[in-house]
C-alpha cells in the first residue's frame, strides 16, 4: 500500500505492507533509526515520536495510519544544528546514561510541557509514567525536564 | 588533583545521544544482509523427537531454515566460572538444543529470510514434535528424591555445593548464644530488563576465514575469545567482536549466548550478514535472569545486642542450564560477603547450586552481594526485634572500629582479603545529619496515633568491587576461568591530541567522559583533545570489560598508570629537547620544565611532535610516546555507606509509598561527582523495586508468567521520590586514583533498607517478615492474619 507522510519537515512516499508499524517504517524505509523499540507491548515508551503535533508510541500505530501526517522524530528537533532546549536540559543535567530510553523520554517530555508548561515534580512524574528508563532512576530525568521547562519559558 | 577531576564535567557521550544520531546493534544496516528468527521451546522440559521444517522453507522469502542437527560441528557455550567444582556437569546451551530441552525459551530452529517478517511468518510453520517431560522450578523442590531429573550428570539436579567459613565453630557460638533467630530468606528471580535487548550481526570473510561479529556486550575481547577458542574451535585472530553503542546491560550482556555463536555460523553457511535482534518477550524468557535463593539463617547474639554467630545456608537456582559465569555469583560474590560491616566472630555459609526447567540465572546488579546483604542487614533487624534494642545500636555495637583496619572477616570466609579501609560510623553520623531519627520516631508514634503507618528502615552496607586481583579469583583459586586485570592504550599523536583505548566496555556509565577526565588532568591538556575509544576488539588491547563496577577502579588506574609511562617518556624526550639531564626537569601542568627555570620548558604538544617525527631522540627512545599498561588489583576494593529509607504503609490496601531515600555512600576519590550520582540513583531504583514490585514468576509447568512489561513490574516514573544524597571520601589504597566503584552499590544497599522500612511500620500488627516482593496483597493478608 502506498503510504505519504512528512517527516522532519520531508515528504516521504513508500509502499509498505498493511502490517508494517510505524516505527518500523520510520526505521527501516526511512533509516530514521534514532526512534527505538524497547518492547513488544507498548509499555516502555522507547518510540515515541510526534504525530500531529502530540506524543505517540510508533509502535501502537500502522504506518497505513499515518498516511497524510506530520511527523516529528528525535532526528529533527534540533534546529539549524541547535539542540532543543529539552535536548540540553537531558544532557547538562545527566538525564540519561545508556540513551536507549533517551529519544522517547525527550518526545514525551516535550509533549508534555507543550500543554503543561510549568509541572510540579508529581506532574513531570505522573506525566512520564508511560516512558520507562532502566539507568537512571528517574532522578535526573525529572530534573531536567523541570530545568527545560524553566529555560524554555524564560527564554520564549 | 587536577582541572577536571572531582568536576562534574558534562558527558562527551551525550551529543549523539539526544540526537538519535548513535548506532545501537538494530540500527546497523549491511549491504546483502539477511534475518534470523529463533524458533524457542513452548515446553520447560520436552524431549526433541521430530522438527518439520518443510512448511518454513517454502516461505516466499525464505534462504533456509534450520535445526541443532545442522551445528553438531559448533561445541557448546563454555561455562568460565567453574566455582564450587563444577567440572563434570556443567550443562550449558547449544546454538540451537538438538535432543532435549530444560527451559521454556531455549532456541531448538532458525529461519533466515530476507526481512524479519518473512522470519517470523515462517518460523510459527517450524513444527516441533516434543516428548514433554515433567518439570520443576522450585530448586528447593528440584533437590528433593523423586523430584524430575533435569541432567544425567547432575543427580538431585545439584550443580555445585560450596562452603566457606566455619561450620563447627559457628554451630557452637549459636549454642553459646543468649538467644538465636531463625529465618527463611527468600531473594526472588529478577529479570534485568536493559533497555535494550539482545542482538547479534555476524559477517564471514570466507577467503580469510574472518568473522566480524557485533553483539549487545558487556566484554567483547572475552566473548571473542570464548566464541573462537571454546565454540568454534579457531584463533582469535579470526574474530573480530564490536559492540556497537549498548543499551544496559546491568550484568545481563557479559555472558556468551547461544544466539551470538548461532548468526556466526550462519554468516559462515551462507556466506551473507545475518542479523538477530530479539524482541522483548524473546528477552524475558531467554535472557539472563538474577538472584532466585532461598536462604535459612540463624543469628547467635548476646543479650547487649553483640552478634556471636551468623550461620547461612542457600539454595540457589541456576535455570536449566548454565550460563558463562553463573556458578561464581551464588558463591564467591555472595559468601564472602557476609560478614558485612560488622565484626562476626563465627560465620559459616553453604550454598548448593542447583538446576531447575527455568531461565537460565547469572549476575545481574550487584550479583551475590545484594542477596548477601540482604542476609546481613535483614539479620541485624531480626536481632534488635529479638532483644527490643534500637536496630541502630545492635550496628553499632557490632560495627568494625577505625582501629581494626585493615579487617580479616572472620573464618577466612574472604578467602584472605581484607577489608582495606573503613569508618562505617562516619556514613551513618552524616546520614543522621540529613535525618532526625529522633523526630521521626516521635512523628511515627503520632502517625500511628491516627491510623497512618511509617516505617524507616538502615542499610549500612558494605561491598566489594572493583573485581579483582587475577590470582585470587582465577583458576588456582576461585575458579574464575581467567585473569580480571583492566588494560588502557594512549597514543599521542604528532599534534598533541590523545585517543585512549580501554579495555573496559561501557554501556551508559560515561566511562567515556571519566576516561578523558583522568588523561586529560594527568596530561596537563584540554579535555576536549582527548578521544576514548572502547568496544571493538580490534584497535583496544585485551580487556576483561564492564561489571562488577570495575571500569574506574580497575580499568582506569590502568589507564593512569599507562598516563605515567606517557609522562616518564616525555621527560626524558623533553629533557633531550632542552638539553638538559632528566633528572633536571620536572613534567608539571602539561609541561617539562627545567627545575628552577620554569621558562625554559617544553609543552607536551612540542614533546608530542618532536617524539613523532623523530628526528632526534635521546638514545634509546623510539618514536611516539604511545604506551600500553595492565593493572591487575591487589584486593578488591570495599565500598560503604548508609542508605535510610522512610515509607508509609497504607492499612486498608496494603500499598507501601516510598517518602523518602536518603544515601550516604563512601565510594572512595570521586572523579565525576555528576557520574557517580547518576550510578546511585539507578541503582537504588533497581533496589526498591526488588523490595516492592519486581518478580520473575513461573508456573509449575515452568512458563514464565512475568513474561512481559505488563506482566514484570518494572518501576515507572511515578513509582519512586526523588533521592537525597550525600557522601563521605575515604580513598581506597588499592589503586592509584583511590578510587572505589559505584555502578552497583545503589542495588546493593538499597533492598534491605526498604524492607526494614515496611517492617517497622508493620511492626503495630506483629509482622516481623515477610518475603519480596512486598506487594499489597501480601501485606495486606499479613495485616488482616
Amino acid at each position: 500500500m502506498k503510504v505519504s507522510m512528512r517527516v522532519n519537515g520531508v515528504d516521504h512516499e513508500h509502499d509498505v505492507e498493511p502490517r508494517t508499524l510505524l516505527v518500523q517504517h520510520l526505521r527501516e524505509n526511512l533509516r530514521l533509526t534514532g526512534t527505538h523499540v524497547g518492547c513488544d507491548t507498548s509499555q516502555c515508551g522507547a518510540c515515541t515520536i510526534h504525530v500531529n503535533g502530540e506524543a505517540v508510541k510508533a509502535c501502537t500505530m500502522f504506518a497505513i495510519q499515518a498516511d497524510g501526517a506530520e511527523i516529528t522524530t528525535i532526528e529533527g528537533l534540533a534546529t539549524n544544528g541547535e539542540l532543543h532546549p529539552m535536548q540540553k536540559a537531558f544532557w547538562e543535567n545527566h538525564g540519561l546514561q545508556c540513551g536507549y530510553c533517551t529519544p522517547g523520554m525527550i518526545m514525551a517530555s516535550v509533549d508534555m510541557l507543550k500543554n503543561n508548561p510549568n509541572p510540579t515534580e508529581e506532574e513531570i512524574r505522573h506525566g512520564l509514567e508511560g516512558n520507562f528508563c532502566r539507568c537512571t532512576g528517574y532522578h535526573n530525568i525529572v530534573k531536567s525536564v523541570k530545568a527545560a521547562a524553566e529555560s524554555m519559558q524564560g527564554g520564549a | 588533583m587536577g582541572k577536571y577531576i572531582g568536576e562534574s564535567v558534562l558527558r562527551k557521550e551525550d551529543p549523539r545521544l539526544v540526537t538519535g544520531e548513535a548506532k545501537y546493534l538494530e540500527d546497523i544496516q549491511l549491504s546483502g544482509m539477511v534475518h534470523a528468527v529463533v524458533k524457542r521451546s513452548d515446553y520447560a522440559h520436552a524431549k526433541i523427537k521430530n522438527i518439520d521444517t518443510s512448511e518454513a522453507e517454502k516461505v516466499p522469502g525464505v534462504i533456509g531454515v534450520w535445526t541443532g542437527k545442522d551445528f553438531e560441528d559448533v561445541n557448546p557455550m563454555p561455562c568460565a566460572w567453574q566455582a564450587g567444582g563444577v567440572d563434570n556437569n556443567a550443562n550449558t546451551p547449544r546454538v540451537l538444543e538438538i535432543d532435549k530441552v530444560t527451559f521454556t525459551g531455549q532456541g531448538v530452529a532458525v529461519v533466515v529470510a530476507e526481512d524479519r517478517n518473512i522470519a517470523e511468518d515462517a518460523s510459527s510453520k517450524i513444527v516441533v514434535d516434543y516428548e514433554e517431560l515433567p518439570t520443576v522450578v522450585s530448586a528447593e523442590e528440584a533437590i528433593k528424591p523423586g523430584a524430575p531429573q533435569l541432567h544425567e550428570n547432575a543427580p538431585n539436579n545439584i550443580c555445585m555445593e560450596w562452603e566457606c567459613g566455619n561450620q563447627e565453630g559457628t554451630e557452637k557460638a549459636l549454642g553459646e548464644a543468649d538467644v538465636v533467630v531463625k529465618e527463611q530468606l527468600v531473594n526472588q528471580r529478577l529479570i534485568p530488563s536493559s533497555m535494550e535487548p539482545r542482538g547479534a550481526i555476524a559477517d564471514y570473510q570466507p577467503a580469510t576465514e574472518e568473522f566480524t561479529v557485533w553483539m549487545t556486550s558487556q566484554a567483547p575481547h572475552v566473548h571473542r575469545l570464548l566464541a573462537t577458542a571454546f565454540v568454534f574451535g579457531i584463533p582469535e585472530t579470526k574474530m573480530r567482536v564490536i559492540a556497537a553503542h549498548v543499551g544496559g546491560g546491568f550484568g545481563c550482556k557479559i555472558f556468551l549466548y547461544p544466539e551470538y555463536c548461532l548468526v556466526a555460523a550462519l554468516a559462515r553457511k551462507i556466506e551473507r550478514p545475518v542479523k538477530w535482534m530479539e524482541t522483548r518477550s524473546e528477552n524475558f524468557a531467554s535472557t539472563t535472569h538474577g538472584r532466585d535463593h532461598v536462604t535459612q539463617i540463624e543469628v547467635g547474639a548476646k543479650n547487649d545486642g553483640t552478634i556471636n554467630s551468623l550461620k547461612v545456608t542457600t539454595v540457589a537456582n541456576l535455570g536449566g542450564t548454565l550460563s558463562t559465569i553463573a556458578p561464581g555469583i551464588p558463591t564467591t560474590l555472595y559468601g564472602r560477603l557476609l560478614s558485612g560491616t560488622y565484626k562476626f566472630p563465627n560465620i559459616y555459609c553453604g550454598v548448593k547450586g542447583v538446576y531447575t526447567n527455568t531461565g537460565m540465572v547469572d549476575a545481574y546488579r550487584g550479583a551475590g552481594r545484594p542477596e548477601a546483604t540482604y542476609v546481613v542487614e535483614r539479620a541485624l533487624d531480626l536481632v534488635a526485634n529479638k532483644l527490643g534494642m534500637d536496630v541502630l545500636d545492635v550496628r553499632r555495637k557490632n560495627f568494625i572500629q577505625t582501629n581494626q583496619f585493615p579487617y580479616l572477616p572472620a573464618d577466612g570466609i574472604t578467602k584472605g582479603l581484607t577489608y582495606d579501609s573503613g569508618d562505617y560510623e562516619k556514613p551513618l553520623n552524616k546520614a543522621l545529619q540529613m535525618f532526625n531519627y529522633g523526630n521521626f520516631r516521635e512523628e511515627q508514634k503520632r502517625a500511628r496515633d491516627e491510623g497512618k503507618y511509617l516505617g524507616v528502615g538502615f542499610s549500612t552496607y558494605i561491598e566489594a568491587c572493583g573485581v579483582a586481583p587475577s590470582a585470587w579469583i582465577g583458576v588456582g583459586g576461585e575458579g574464575w576461568g581467567a585473569g580480571l586485570w583492566e588494560s588502557a592504550n594512549i597514543r599521542v599523536h604528532l599534534t598533541g591530541k590523545v585517543v585512549v583505548t580501554t579495555g573496559s566496555s561501557p554501556h551508559g556509565q560515561g566511562t567515556e567522559t571519566t576516561m578523558a577526565q583522568i588523561a586529560a588532568d594527568e596530561l596537563g591538556i584540554p579535555y576536549e583533545d582527548v578521544e576514548v575509544k572502547y568496544n571493538d576488539t580490534l584497535g583496544t588491547p585485551f580487556g576483561y570489560g564492564t561489571y562488577g563496577s570495575r571500569s574506574a577502579a580497575v580499568g582506569g588506574a590502568a589507564l593512569f598508570n599507562a598516563v605515567q609511562k606517557v609522562k616518564q617518556k616525555a621527560v626524558r624526550i623533553g629533557a633531550h629537547m632542552l638539553e638538559a639531564s632528566p633528572d633536571d626537569v620536572v613534567f608539571e601542568d602539561g609541561k617539562v620544565s627545567v627545575k628552577g627555570s620554569p621558562d625554559q620548558a617544553k609543552t607536551i604538544q612540542e614533546i608530542a611532535g618532536a617524539a613523532a617525527l623523530g628526528y632526534s631522540l635521546p638514545e634509546g627512545d623510539e618514536p611516539f610516546l604511545d604506551e600500553t599498561a595492565y593493572f591487575d588489583p591487589p584486593n578488591t576494593t570495599w565500598p560503604f555507606g548508609t542508605h535510610i529509607c522512610v515509607v508509609e504503609v497504607e492499612k486498608d490496601t496494603g500499598s507501601v509509598m516510598v517518602k523518602k531515600y536518603l544515601a550516604v555512600d563512601d565510594v572512595g576519590n570521586v572523579v565525576n561527582p555528576m557520574i557517580v550520582d547518576g550510578q546511585i540513583h539507578g541503582g537504588i531504583a533497581q533496589g526498591v523495586a526488588q523490595a516492592l514490585w519486581e518478580s520473575g514468576e513461573y508456573n509449575e509447568s515452568g512458563q514464565l508468567v512475568s513474561g512481559s512489561m505488563m506482566d514484570y513490574a518494572i518501576p515507572r516514573t511515578d513509582c519512586l521520590p526523588s533521592f537525597e544524597l550525600d557522601r563521605t571520601v575515604t580513598p581506597s589504597p588499592t589503586n592509584p586514583l583511590g578510587v572505589k566503584g559505584v555502578g552497583e552499590t545503589g542495588t546493593i544497599a538499597s533492598t534491605p533498607a526498604v524492607v526494614n522500612a515496611v517492617m517497622d511500620a508493620l511492626s503495630p500488627f506483629g509482622v516481623t517478615h515477610l518475603d519480596m516482593p512486598l506487594t499489597s496483597q501480601k501485606i495486606w493478608n499479613a495485616i488482616q492474619s
